[in-house]
């Protein structure tokens, strides 16, 4: 069957698309719609619905439609997308739904942004309301954005033949988009629904792209857009959406809404069927009518559910033949699938169409969102916007008026106050168009339901849930309309309650007795209509997800086979594995080059943060537990920085550059906080202070050279630089010349080797690097990375802020009260030492465990307990394992861990339970290797 | 699947009494769950529940229902294990359907550290009696096929922990249940009732002020979650708690591709598919402090693109509907659950993001603390008193995934 | 997202904003006099309205400097923005 009128509509009727449907081959046109397209083949049957598998067919003609879910197979799937708002495209292939839909197994390949955009007015909805506003605007000067969630504009006007100024309303829209889109500072968006609104006139819109263009997509455009507007004003013309009444077997396919039919026959010329009744409780659906039987269906019958029917209109339609029948209502339908004829007054008018019109709902979302207060119009049986919003107007018949003059004329106001509150004069002159409309839709009866059979009324099509629903919730005691709505499930499918919505509360205040305006309305909640999660997450994934960062030596590494570790945003070679080795055999070779020969490490991640200013010391003693102040210039110390609660939260070590200048180090991770942190004391706190925090991190490339043959390397690349221990001290530093450019070289030590850090300029770190690779050559130098420098400061005790504390860790516990000074009256942190739970003996304390057989090497992580067997849970735990490595220095493994009085247990066995075994250890002192500190000197 | 129909009565209107035994403030579920529990555990029935708005309305019609018990520390261990075992009877007890579904939740760790952690909590888990293991990446993927588990993406999936009597309730159903089952013991469900003032006489509690009149009580448990400060304050207690916005989304239905609950503290996101099929995700928290029920959507961006990186299926699922919560964020990310310096008035609150599913624990538990004056052993270390002492139960860190 | 008006970049998105909890909140002068509750209530302790807040923000992505704000939690409208040093100014709520 060919449902396609010989002329009409905004197809091209030049180009042939084909697809496919549930397998069956169809052809339409370019700009039908899945649904339209379908339609012209007499397909009103699209899915079936989620409980009771009933057949599903089209209501609606836009994104509000409640039932016609398809599932997109090509180019690429997609779940849940509604036929009437699928833009037909040459290979199409969907398929029906029965509720749920299915994602694709493999990865998206379409690529997808966003964008920001300012602007005076933001217009949503380019109907006659919204096309006055943003000229009005527009002529004004103001920069306007309208956005538009149709392929054109014209909103309603799209469904109607109505005449505009004597011309065919396409024309005026024409000609508005056209100025429009030519004036400076204007931008026009379709395929664009605005789908949130947010403070300070934030609205997100998505924008849809490519996805009409099917397979022919450039794969270089990106598929759909986030738009991030901020506007100053807001024209809110989104429109109205037509409901339905809820009557017996109201959801077999062929049953829509009268507005559809239209939009169907004027915009895609689509008869929706061959014989059409109409259910009304409002004249607009008098025009459906009529436009249908002048177009050649046979509409034998109009039912309206007023006492009385509009004479002129009653008049037209029996000119066309067409029996009105007022005081009646549709009391059920039958068919199997689509509808075949319709109850009214006892007797089965047949048919394969009804239209029904209960009504119109204005769409308030984005001004819910906004905030902006409900008024419930018992005239329009709608919810309606209730106030004025200083930033955000309504217009047209998004605030329930339904009349095209009143529309336009609201429009323009809206416009044109927009543009005052913007700051600027209104001067935009834009004429009303007089319309030669025959209906209007305002002089409607409020009617929800047809009583009958509940268990077949359906009130949410796509949930399936019934009158009986709501009556058995009401039932049940419920009274609030959110309760309702979670005992029947209305209003959270798909179209979330776009059309059911009202309905239901409706229902809800009939069967309780109330008025609709005695209840709160359920809270409209973003995005107004679907939005893919790839298109939220934008361009911000893969490498992009988070931004890299590598040190300038990072080629380097790469080019050398080093297994990288995220340490924060950097990347960090974890170890250099040469050929055959894991990490095991690769870090005890890099040990032990540490602790026999030399080895170097890239240490460019390390935080640097440069302190300035006269009272720079006393800052930094508030900051760090131990004395700055006192820190001679040239000289070095390592310092440890608690949070005000006392527990641990940074350590590294402090360099004196001058009288008024510090450089101040961080952990990796912790670069940023810590920078953060200073200045929130200084900034909020002591802002009397004469201090400049700089980050430093990346303006330097720092190498330690670590081992017994350090001090040749370095010999070797800083001919000026006197490396003897007696001129050059350990935590001392000296600027110097390092392979041929500045540098600051440290006497430092994180392995308790003899080591030194050299700090170049980054924009010189690779040739450094490089060049002391080539300088220790002969001592068999050898790179290594954050696994070996765990393991070599394990050996020494020193713990790694994060690894051995977990921010219920003080400087007292990990047996570092060497570095608390008890001189100074205050530092952060300090007054959290004397609280009663700081004072306890049974503290967890730093240790270190030796496992009894000494090549068990205890899982990182495992719990520590007293008892040489396992009780029943729960298990009293002493502690866990923070560190644990085989040593090459000691030749076995050994471990690290906090253990609640571990300072005093040292000597005693404790058991570690490893899967089903316990595992004996011994505790010991934290510090494993050269416990006297021999080596530091070389 | 379809969702099991609810019962042809749940609970009536009444008007408030007078005067009740003990008064809980607020209708969510601890506070239901607590009259419950006073009532069939204690026979304490003459007991009102008052809410603001309607029943069950706040956090607890907002969360993404994940349930375990998976924490660090002991003191979190024994309430939130003695929870999931209520939570393993629970649908029996109340006699409704409550969808209970040990389903598992992975907690995936991307970092050397992260795995440190995971491993400790697991191993302390084991000890305390709570399931739980570490899996490899090729054991998340066989738990969760669509965890991306390759080592190419930003942060790669080093492991998780995995505990599978964790999973996921139905959270209206819990509520649901909980309100009939303690109406039907007499408890009084008064909703539309606003508590505006509470009275005290001699250092004791005396009555509540509401927007429905004054209401005399013996005792009042306050469980108010992001409201508990402006409660607090009516007696002039300050409480160490921020009260945050919490935001969480469902997408629209689909087939099922997700059988577990997958947590991902370092790229922050959450996410089960629920039992029609809807995935229900959660992120961090908004920054600042908040009452207004609504969130920043850049935060909802940023939980999209780090869902996309872990479920590079879920490119073309749509969001369909986000909303958001005030949840009462304590300093270590604990709870505060115990007595107060007001003879009789006792304090349910700074969950944070993790309350609902301590919902029966908490119940039991504080049910027990108003009817004994005195705390529940699994409450015990949650007092308030803990932030002067420094006994603080930090669940900030190897726990770090606070929900 | 909201506009937050930096008292010294003008208003800017939210995201490049850091939150700072409650304004004037002095560190004490000498917390070693403090009793535990008095150093308890200082660490842990902040009002939390529901109403105007007087707060802190850094425009961490921004000029990086620190300010005070006074917004309404119930509907996180910003009433007043004003540098650190600067009194509190009134605001209607």
């Amino acid at each position: 069957m060919n449902f396609r009128t010989p002329t009409g509509g905004t197809i091209d009727r030049n180009t042939l698309l084909h697809f496919t449907f549930n397998g069956e081959g169809f052809t339409g046109h370019s700009g039908d719609t899945l649904a339209s397209a379908l339609l012209a083949h007499g397909v009103h049957e699209i899915g079936s619905s989620v409980k009771f598998g009933r057949p599903r067919g089209i209501v609606a003609a836009g994104s509000e439609d409640p039932t016609s879910l398809v599932q997109i197979e090509t180019p690429f799937p997609e779940p849940m997308l509604l036929a009437t708002t699928v833009e037909l495209y040459e290979g199409l292939e969907a398929r029906g739904l029965a509720g749920q839909g299915r994602l694709a197994s493999i990865s998206d390949p379409a690529r997808y942004d966003a964008k920001h955009e300012h602007c005076d007015v933001l217009v949503v909805g380019a109907g006659p309301a919204g096309l006055v506003a943003a000229l009005t605007a527009a002529r004004s000067g103001a920069r306007v954005v309208l956005v538009d969630e149709q392929n054109q504009a014209g909103g309603a006007l799209l469904g109607v033949d109505e005449y505009l100024d004597d011309r065919p309303s396409a024309s005026w829209v024409a000609d508005i988009v056209a100025e429009l889109k030519s004036t400076p500072g204007v931008l026009v968006l379709e395929r664009t629904t605005a789908f949130g609104m947010y403070q300070d006139g934030f609205v997100l819109a998505l924008q849809k792209r490519t996805d009409h263009l099917g397979f022919a997509a450039p794969a270089s455009v990106a598929r759909q857009r986030v738009w991030r507007i901020r506007t100053k004003q807001t024209v809110l013309t989104t429109g109205a959406h037509e409901r339905p009444v809820v009557f017996p077997d109201n959801d077999r396919p062929g049953i829509m809404l009268a507005s559809a039919a239209r939009t169907f026959l004027h915009r895609y010329g689509v008869l929706v069927g061959s014989r059409a009744v109409v259910f009304t409780t409002n004249d607009s659906a008098y025009c459906a009518a009529i436009n249908l039987a002048e177009s050649g269906v046979d509409v034998p019958l109009i039912v309206d559910a007023r006492p009385e029917a509009p004479a002129r209109l009653a008049t037209e339609c029996a000119a066309r033949g067409i029996e009105v029948r007022a005081g009646q209502v549709v009391t059920g339908t039958e068919g199997e699938g689509r509808v075949t004829g319709v109850h009214v007054a006892g007797a089965t008018v047949a048919c394969d169409t009804l239209l029904v019109s209960g009504g119109w709902n204005p769409v308030v979302s984005l001004f819910s969102q906004a905030r902006g207060k409900l008024r419930y119009d018992a005239e329009l049986g709608a919810f309606v916007p209730g106030e004025e919003l200083g930033s955000v107007r309504v217009a047209g018949s998004a605030t329930g008026e339904l009349d095209l003059a009143s529309c336009v004329r609201q429009g323009r106001e809206a416009g044109s106050a927009a543009v005052v509150a913007a700051g600027f004069s209104s001067r935009g002159q834009v004429p009303l168009p007089v319309s030669d409309s025959r209906c209007t839709s305002r002089s409607g009866l409020v009617l929800w339901r047809v009583p009958g059979d509940e268990d077949t009324s359906f009130v949410d099509l796509q949930r399936d849930a019934t009158v009986s629903d709501v009556l058995r919730a009401t039932g049940a005691g419920l009274r609030s309309l959110e309760h309702i709505k979670r005992y029947t499930t209305i209003g959270t499918a798909h179209d979330q309650g776009k059309t059911s919505g009202m309905i239901a509360a409706g229902i809800v205040a009939e069967a309780l007795g109330v008025e609709p305006a005695d209840q709160r309305p359920t809270t409209f909640r973003p995005p107004y209509t679907s939005v893919s999660f790839a298109a939220l997450a934008g361009r911000d994934r893969g490498a992009l997800h988070d931004p890299v960062r590598v040190t300038a030596i990072h080629p380097w590494h790469v080019a050398h086979g080093a297994l990288f570790e995220n340490v924060g945003q950097w990347k960090r070679p974890w170890y250099y594995p040469q050929p055959g080795e894991d990490l095991h055999t690769a870090v005890l070779r890099e040990c032990r080059a540490a602790r026999s020969g030399v080895a170097m490490m890239d240490g460019s991640t390390l935080g640097k943060i440069d302190v300035q200013g006269s009272d720079a010391g006393k800052f930094l003693d508030m900051l760090y537990t131990n004395m700055m102040s006192t820190l001679k210039v040239g000289r070095i110390r390592y310092g440890v920085m608690c949070g005000v609660d006392g527990m641990v939260i940074d350590d590294g070590t402090v360099i004196r550059v001058g009288e008024e200048r510090y450089l101040v180090t961080t952990t990796t991770g912790n670069a940023a906080k810590i920078l953060d942190w200073m200045e929130e004391w200084l900034q909020t706190e002591w802002p009397h202070l004469d201090v400049h925090c700089t980050s430093v991190t990346d303006h330097w490339a720092t190498i330690p050279l670590v081992g017994p043959k350090s001090r040749d390397v370095l010999a070797a690349v800083a001919p000026d630089l006197d490396v003897s221990n007696e001129a050059f001290e350990f935590m001392t530093w000296r600027d110097t010349q390092v392979a041929g450019v500045p540098a600051r070289v440290c006497r430092i030590s994180f392995s308790g080797e003899l080591a030194y850090e050299i700090n170049v300029t980054a924009w010189h770190g690779l040739a450094v690097w490089e060049t002391l690779m080539a300088a220790g050559a002969p001592f068999g130098i050898t790179p290594y990375g954050t696994e070996t420098m765990h393991v070599l400061r394990a050996e020494k005790g020193y713990p790694i802020i994060g690894q051995e504390t977990d921010a219920t860790v003080t400087p007292h516990d990990l047996g570092m009260s060497w570095a608390v000074s008890k001189k100074k009256p205050d530092f952060i942190g300090k007054r959290s030492f004397a609280r009663a739970e700081n004072q306890r003996a049974d503290r967890k304390q730093l240790v270190g465990l030796l496992p009894v057989d000494p090549s068990v090497l205890l899982p990182e992580g495992a719990q520590i307990i007293s008892s040489d067997h396992l009780p029943e849970p729960p298990v009293r735990m002493l502690g866990h394992v923070t560190s644990s490595y085989p040593s090459a220095a000691l030749g076995r493994t050994f471990a690290l861990a906090l253990v609640r009085s571990g300072h005093s247990r040292i000597g005693e066995t404790l058991y570690v339970p490893v899967s089903d075994a316990l595992v004996p250890v011994t505790v010991t002192d934290s510090v494993l290797y050269d416990k006297e500190g021999t080596r530091r000197d070389g | 699947m379809q969702l099991p129909e609810h019962p042809d009565f749940l609970w009536d209107d009444p008007e408030p009494k007078a005067s009740y035994d003990v008064v809980i403030v607020g209708g969510g579920g601890h506070g239901l769950a607590t009259a419950y529990y006073l009532a069939k555990v204690h026979g304490i029935r003459n007991v009102a529940v008052l809410e603001k708005g309607w029943l069950a309305g706040g956090n607890m019609a907002r969360n993404t229902t994940i349930i375990r018990s998976n924490y660090l520390w002991d003191e979190s261990s024994g309430i939130y294990e003695h929870s999931l075992k209520l939570w393993e009877g629970l649908e029996e007890d109340l006699g409704y359907p409550i969808l209970f579904d040990q389903r598992g939740v992975l907690n995936l760790a991307h970092s050397l550290q992260d795995v440190r952690d995971s491993v400790r909590r697991v191993n302390a888990n084991r000890l305390n009696g709570i399931d739980a293991e570490w899996v490899d990446p090729q054991g998340v993927k066989e738990i969760c096929p669509i965890v991306n588990v390759s080592p190419d993406v930003r942060y790669p999936v080093l492991g998780a922990t995995y505990q599978p009597r964790a999973g996921i309730a139905k959270h209206d159903y819990v509520a649901w249940g909980y309100a009939r089952a303690a109406h039907a013991m007499g408890v009084d469900l008064i909703q539309n009732c606003e508590v505006t003032g509470l009275e005290t006489a001699g250092g004791r509690i005396t009555a509540v002020e509401t927007s429905r009149g004054r209401i005399a009580a013996g005792r009042v448990g306050l469980c108010a979650a992001g409201h508990s400060s402006v409660l607090a304050a009516m007696v002039g207690l300050r409480l160490p708690l921020a009260s945050h916005p919490l935001q969480a989304l469902v997408s629209e239905l689909l087939e099922p591709v997700h059988p577990t609950v997958v947590m991902s503290n370092a790229v922050h996101v959450y996410v089960s598919q629920a039992h029609k099929g809807e995935l229900v995700m959660g992120a961090g928290i908004d920054s600042y402090n908040g009452y207004g029920q609504r969130g920043s959507f850049h935060i909802i961006e940023q939980q999209m693109a780090a869902a996309l990186e872990l479920f590079p299926v879920f490119a073309r699922a749509h969001l369909l509907r986000t909303w958001a919560g005030i949840v009462d964020v304590s300093p270590d990310a604990s709870p505060i659950v115990g007595l107060t310096p007001v003879g009789g008035l006792y304090l349910n609150c700074g969950w944070g993001t993790g309350g609902f599913k301590a919902t029966p624990g908490v119940g039991d538990c504080f049910a027990h603390t108003i009817a004994h004056d005195k705390p529940h052993p699994f409450n015990e270390p949650f007092t308030l008193e803990r932030f002067t002492t420094g006994a603080l139960v930090d669940e900030h860190g190897a726990a770090a995934v606070a929900h | 997202m909201q506009l937050i008006p930096c008292p010294w970049c003008g208003p800017r998105e939210e995201a490049e904003f850091h939150y700072g909890g409650q304004a004037h909140v002095a560190y004490p002068s000498d917390p070693s006099a403090l009793s535990d509750e008095e150093w308890a209530q200082y660490v842990f302790f902040r009002d939390n309205p529901s109403g105007p807040f007087a707060e802190r923000w850094s425009h961490s992505a921004g000029c990086r400097r620190w300010f005070n704000a006074v917004r309404d939690t119930r509907t996180h409208d910003l009433l007043a923005v004003y540098r650190v040093g600067e009194p509190m100014p009134e605001v209607a709520s």
